[in-house]
């Protein structure tokens, strides 16, 4: 075995020396990987700032390039070694300068008249010294008893009496950490570093032995079977790489649905699977007709303020609505008409009426099916049906309101059905959402009546939130329709936006819905599965 | 939804009950109002010696509840303690009058009036008599437009009483509050624009050639509805005699409001619950006694009541349920199945007897009703429009595009101007109101809501694949009924450092493949060689024609010159069509204006058998066939959606059903993007 050959400053160590390095100093191993290489020569001027950074910064470098090699070694099992720090000190520019020329304190000192009785004043010292020094000087000599206020003399200093000579003790332990890097006294390092006069550093070594798999030869490890080896049987002698079982695979390049709609899908499903039909909820716009007055909203209903609707500057009004159809509704609206109501007592208008809008609730289109089921040839016949699409509200928008959100809606028309249908049928609904705990308060809806809130426990928060709406369409909605007598219509509703934010732990609407959501939260969103 | 706030401890003085905030809570969802907040907690953090409050919401048809007296006596009523009092209206020997002008009616023609005697006023129900007049304001008045009120110390001001319409020039008092600040009617207006409170009224009247007012019998104006009363009257806590001046454009409203404020306040009269009424005398010399506060007589079945609560109640019980909503009822003499309930003028959300059977399930508990599944026996089937385009989401998504869901509403600009299109007019939907520059209008594409999500998402790696399946809407004369119509489109894009046209070109085939579309090589050559084109020949059905797409280079400012094309599509001919085709041909029938009709009949036809079809699907799934019902959501829905123009077009029409290609740097520049991009957008109806 040859000799480790001599490592010069300005190369680095290579994975081949290493192992020589190792087998060189036997079963002990390499207690200090500092000594293998011993220290760079000392630069000649010790003032200089530059060639003693680049000379801690070439020790540096060159265990860390040793550092490389042996984690390499140490994954193929041919070495084990452990790190170790050295910490060091550096002079600041300013530790640079005590050093050079000595500290503020020694400086005013130096600057002082002997004695102690003589003075000089402020003035005259900051013109000698400049602001800075004066400043930091005049604290530290203070601190030190080396100088104080001349009793007299108002705005001078003078030398503490007594004191003739000094140590400059800051300057010495500046040159000494110049030379060595560090001092004996750690509580003398500390205030160095408090005056931000020197900064730490640091320095990896390490202590390095054989390992179980130890050899002078580097044997190039194969990182994946390949199909060569399959094809000539490599595989059965050439050795792998280890596996780190630790690092992250490589996530598939792949496509993915909204989260929102992920849920909609889920709420469609609920609906398919308990009998729903989908409404054609494929129109934005809609008269105030089918959006308020087909649902006995009175033409002065705070809802269909400018504030709250969105109305159309064009198109700006319907050009037809069926006749008869609106003669019914406009009685029902004035007194009440031949349905056993009062009405709201107040002329119908029809400009009103024609008025198109960015329909406010899905609602719109549930009339209109409803309007058809009591038309349709042969008469009117049960009917279940649902819809989730975009509304819209003429609303300010912040975190939790945008001007748009989807509704999700569901209709059951038939006769005989009763409040408790109601009830018992949001209890299985909610139940496919996961949601058990259900109650229901007396609420106000100009269509339906009664009108329930509904809600539910929810044990984060620790009370009952409301959770969607429902109730029973009013007679004076369906009797102008023509549904027959005896006919009761369901109707419930709630916004898919509040779901998928609890969902997906959303607190900002505007991270769901718009062009601020993060695509990148888009392909992260977990499946959703309704219970 | 309006919020009362009343002061905890005095509210709970009136219950008669110190209730936990729990408790209270449960009684107020029980009841059908809301405790929003209670801000015991709050006082006693500051420390500052404020009262707590309740702060409660009131649905917005219960005129009634709009103060502490109001809600305090409903729920005495609710829970027992109380009877509802009847208020009555006195028989003093001088009626007041109050004199209408006809001038008013050119503005404000509705006045109606009240007196309440000997009143004690304490601080406390100072404060609620004027909070309440806010209120009604507010809710009932809709921001004083159509009803407003005014109170006045009638001591201070002579009878009779006059409510006339004068020029506002000659309108001269000094208003409310600005004692000496005699002022006539423009500079008021102009004094009142100061004034953050009042100046958004001035509005109602301000333009009219008269201002109403309402004058004493020497001239003294009392007030200038709906905006301000005058100094003179004002009332104090010293007032003992008030007089209510209520006026407004919708009389059925002003007597509601004016009921309740005298229901509500006669509670402190001299007389408890009394209310000396006021003669409005019109100048034709009709005239008029108010308030009204007659109850209200209306009849109520109880089978009614028990076929829609689910429940099996008797009569007593009923009228007992009733009582505790505030009603009075008795048993028809005639019929036995018949309640007469006496609703309180304080009432006028009760319209039909669903009211009242909605107030007799409040009272039962909502929670205590009977719970039940309706037996409603129907077939599901989703839209089809809904379900193809999610057949497109999934394979974006398969394909590796990320979904976006943008707004639908966007700038004017964004839809045109940023695209380098022209507004061909007639075309976007635009809105009269928006609060914002960005909601201007309904998207005509989906590109500005998808590029404006890539704008969003500059720090995500490349390449961007982004997709979106949505509506945009425009403008159509032939729905006279919306006069607009949605439009299903599907829009995809790709940025990376080239534009690679190839990428949503390869996107384009992809979706064709998968809707079962051939492509036809030689593009329109190929389309117009009729139905032995090469759809026909790559179709697997026998002979069917399978229509067929190609794309040609086109010409739009939107795209790089030289790097756009449109999708071209050839329908596909059905079977139906087929054999209306060889029948045709069988009888050879004149070929003129035959196409028309054909492509008419063709429409509902077509939307048919994809609802056939799709209720073949809902049947396996669902396994339920005895149903009355079967078809009665869908047939209602395919005629809806036949008249959506869902469907039904002819075979064998050429037409456009998109484009593609790179978009021009001014329009990458103008939403912010820094990376090439090419984008395609789809229509889907034609697919369908």
């Amino acid at each position: 075995m040859s000799a480790p050959a001599q490592v010069a400053w300005d190369s680095l160590p290579t994975a081949e020396w290493t192992l020589q390095q190792v087998d060189a100093a036997g079963s002990s191993g390499i207690p200090d990987s500092r000594e293998l290489v011993g220290r760079p020569p000392m630069p000649a001027n010790l003032e200089d700032e530059k060639s003693l950074d680049e000379h801690h910064k070439r020790r540096a470098d060159w265990q860390m390039a040793l550092q490389g090699h042996l984690k390499s070694l140490e994954a193929r099992q041919m070495i084990e070694f452990q790190s170790h720090d050295e910490i060091t000190y550096a002079l600041t520019a300013e530790g640079y300068g005590i050093a050079h020329s000595g500290s503020q304190e020694a400086r005013l000192f130096a600057a002082l008249p002997p004695g102690g009785d003589e003075a000089k004043t402020l003035d005259e010292l900051k013109k000698e010294l400049g602001a800075d020094v004066l400043k930091i000087g005049q604290g530290k000599a203070f601190a030190k008893r080396w100088a104080r206020k001349h009793p007299e003399k108002q705005g001078a200093l003078a030398r503490m009496p007594g004191v003739e000579e000094i140590v400059d003790d800051t300057a010495e332990d500046l040159r000494e950490i110049r030379r060595s890097g560090t001092l004996q006294d750690g509580q003398r390092v500390n205030d160095l570093k408090k005056r931000k006069l020197v900064v730490q550093k640091k320095l990896l070594w390490f202590s390095i032995t054989k390992g179980p798999q130890f050899s002078l030869k580097i044997e190039k490890l194969a990182t994946d079977l390949s199909a060569e080896m399959l094809q000539s049987g490599e595989w059965k002698t050439r050795p792998f790489k280890k596996y780190n079982f630790d690092a992250e695979g490589v996530m598939p390049v792949t496509g993915a649905l909204h989260p929102l709609l992920k849920v909609r899908e889920e709420f469609r499903n609920i609906f398919f699977e308990m009998g729903f039909t989908e409404m054609p909820t494929n129109r934005f716009v809609d008269s105030s007709f089918w959006c308020f007055d087909s649902l006995f909203v009175p033409q002065q209903h705070a809802a269909r303020d400018m504030q709250d609707t969105f109305f159309i500057k064009s198109p700006a009004a319907a050009k037809h609505i069926p006749e008869d159809y609106l003669s019914r509704v406009t009685a029902a609206h004035e007194d009440g008409g031949p349905y056993g109501s009062t009405g709201y007592g107040y002329k119908f208008s029809r400009d009103v009426t024609e008025k198109l809008v960015l329909r406010t609730h899905t609602t719109a289109v549930s009339a209109a099916m409803l309007y058809e089921l009591a038309n349709r040839p042969g008469g009117f016949k049960p009917a279940k049906m649902f819809s989730i699409d975009r509304v819209f509200r003429n609303e300010a928008v912040d975190a939790t309101h945008l001007a748009e959100f989807h509704q999700v809606e569901g209709v059951v028309a038939d006769y005989n059905i009763t409040l408790g249908d109601l009830i018992g049928f949001m209890q299985i609904f909610f139940a496919k959402m996961g949601v058990t705990n259900l109650r229901f308060k007396p609420a106000y809806n100009p269509y339906t009546e009664p009108s329930l809130e509904i809600f539910s426990y929810h044990s984060g928060l620790g009370k009952w939130v409301e959770i969607g709406n429902s109730g029973m369409f009013r007679p004076e909605m369906l009797r102008p329709m023509g549904l027959p007598e005896g006919v009761n219509v369901l109707g419930w509703g709630l916004s898919l936006e509040r779901p998928t934010m609890i969902r997906y732990g959303i607190n900002n609407i505007r991270d769901l819905v718009g062009h601020k959501i993060s695509i990148t939260d888009v392909e992260r969103a977990p499946a959703v599965r309704f219970p | 939804m309006p919020t009362v706030s009343v002061d905890k401890a005095n509210f709970f003085k009136s219950l008669g009950k110190d209730y936990t905030t729990q408790e209270f809570d449960e009684l107020c969802f029980q009841f059908g109002i809301e405790l929003d907040d209670d801000t015991t907690e709050e006082c006693r953090k500051a420390g500052n010696g404020e009262r707590p409050q309740l702060k409660i919401d009131i649905p917005a048809n219960r005129y009634d509840l709009l103060c502490h007296e109001g809600i305090a006596r409903a729920l005495l009523v609710f829970l027992g303690k109380m009877k509802q009092p009847d208020i009555k209206v006195m028989q003093p020997k001088e009626m007041l009058e109050i004199h209408v002008d006809d001038q008013v009616s050119k503005i404000r023609p509705t006045i109606l009036g009240a007196v309440l005697r000997n009143v004690t006023f304490t601080p406390e129900n100072y404060a609620s008599f004027i909070d309440l007049q806010d209120k009604l304001h507010q809710n009932l008045g809709r921001r004083r437009t159509l009803v407003s009120m005014g109170t006045h110390d009638l001591d201070t001001i002579k009878a009779p009483f006059s409510y006339k319409g004068l020029a506002p020039k000659d309108v001269k008092f000094a208003p409310l509050n600005r004692p000496g600040q005699v002022m006539d009617g423009p500079t008021l207006m102009t004094t009142l624009e100061q004034d953050k409170h009042l100046s958004k009224y001035l509005s109602i009247i301000r333009d009219s050639p008269v201002y109403p007012v309402v004058l004493d019998a020497e001239e003294t104006v009392c007030s200038l509805p709906p905006v301000i009363n005058g100094d003179h009257s004002k009332i104090t806590l010293n007032t003992k005699n008030v007089l209510i001046d209520m006026t407004g454009t919708d009389e059925t409203r002003c007597s509601h409001a004016l009921a309740e404020l005298v229901s509500m306040f006669a509670e402190y009269c001299g007389e408890k619950f009394s209310v000396e009424p006021v003669k409005i005398v019109h100048s034709d010399g009709k005239s008029l006694i108010t308030p009204d506060l007659s109850p209200r007589v209306a009849t109520c079945r109880l089978s009614y009541i028990n076929s829609c609560t689910g429940l099996d109640l008797d009569v007593p019980t009923t009228i007992k349920l009733l009582e505790r909503m505030g009603h009075s009822a008795t048993q028809s003499p005639q019929s036995p199945d018949v309640l007469q309930v006496s609703i309180p003028a304080t009432r006028p959300d009760v319209l039909h007897e669903c009211d009242l059977m909605e107030d007799v399930a409040v009272a039962y508990g909502f929670d205590h009703l009977p719970r039940r599944f309706p037996s409603t026996n129907t077939v599901a089937a989703p839209l089809p429009i809904n379900k193809l385009s999610d057949v497109l989401r999934r394979e974006f998504a398969y394909a590796g595009w990320v979904e976006a869901l943008s707004l639908i509403l966007c700038s004017h600009d964004e839809a045109y101007k940023q695209l380098r299109r022209p507004d061909p007019g007639s075309e976007a939907i635009l809105l009269e109101n928006p609060k914002s520059l960005e909601y201007q209008m309904v998207r005509t594409t989906l590109l500005p809501g998808l590029l404006k999500t890539l704008r969003e998402n500059r720090k995500h790696s490349l390449p961007w694949r982004l997709f979106e399946v949505s509506d945009v809407a425009r403008q159509d004369a032939e729905d006279l009924e919306r006069c607009a119509k949605n439009e299903r489109r599907a829009v995809a894009s790709y940025s990376d450092r080239e534009a690679k046209f190839e990428v949503v070109h390869g996107l384009l085939g992809r979706v064709m493949r998968v809707l079962d579309v051939p492509y036809l090589q030689g593009g329109r050559e190929a389309a117009s060689s009729s139905s032995s084109s090469a759809g026909k020949k790559e179709s697997g059905h026998a002979g069917r024609d399978k229509g067929g797409y190609w794309i040609e280079e086109s010409d739009d400012p939107t795209f790089m010159p030289g790097r756009a094309a449109v999708v071209k599509f050839r329908t596909p001919v059905r079977e139906q069509e087929e054999k209306e085709e060889a029948n045709q041909q069988q009888i050879k029938a004149p070929a003129t204006g035959d196409d028309v009709d054909a492509a008419k009949r063709a429409a509902p036809t077509a939307s048919a058998t994809d609802v056939e079809k799709h209720l073949g699907d809902a049947d396996k799934k669902q396994q339920s066939s005895s149903s009355s019902s079967k078809d009665s959501a869908i047939s209602a829905i395919s005629n809806l959606a036949s008249k959506l123009h869902l469907g039904g077009r002819k075979g064998g029409e050429v037409i456009t059903v998109g484009q593609l290609g790179v978009l021009h740097p001014e329009v990458l520049a103008a939403f912010g993007l820094d990376w090439p991009t090419a984008v395609l957008e789809l229509q889907v109806e034609p697919f369908l």
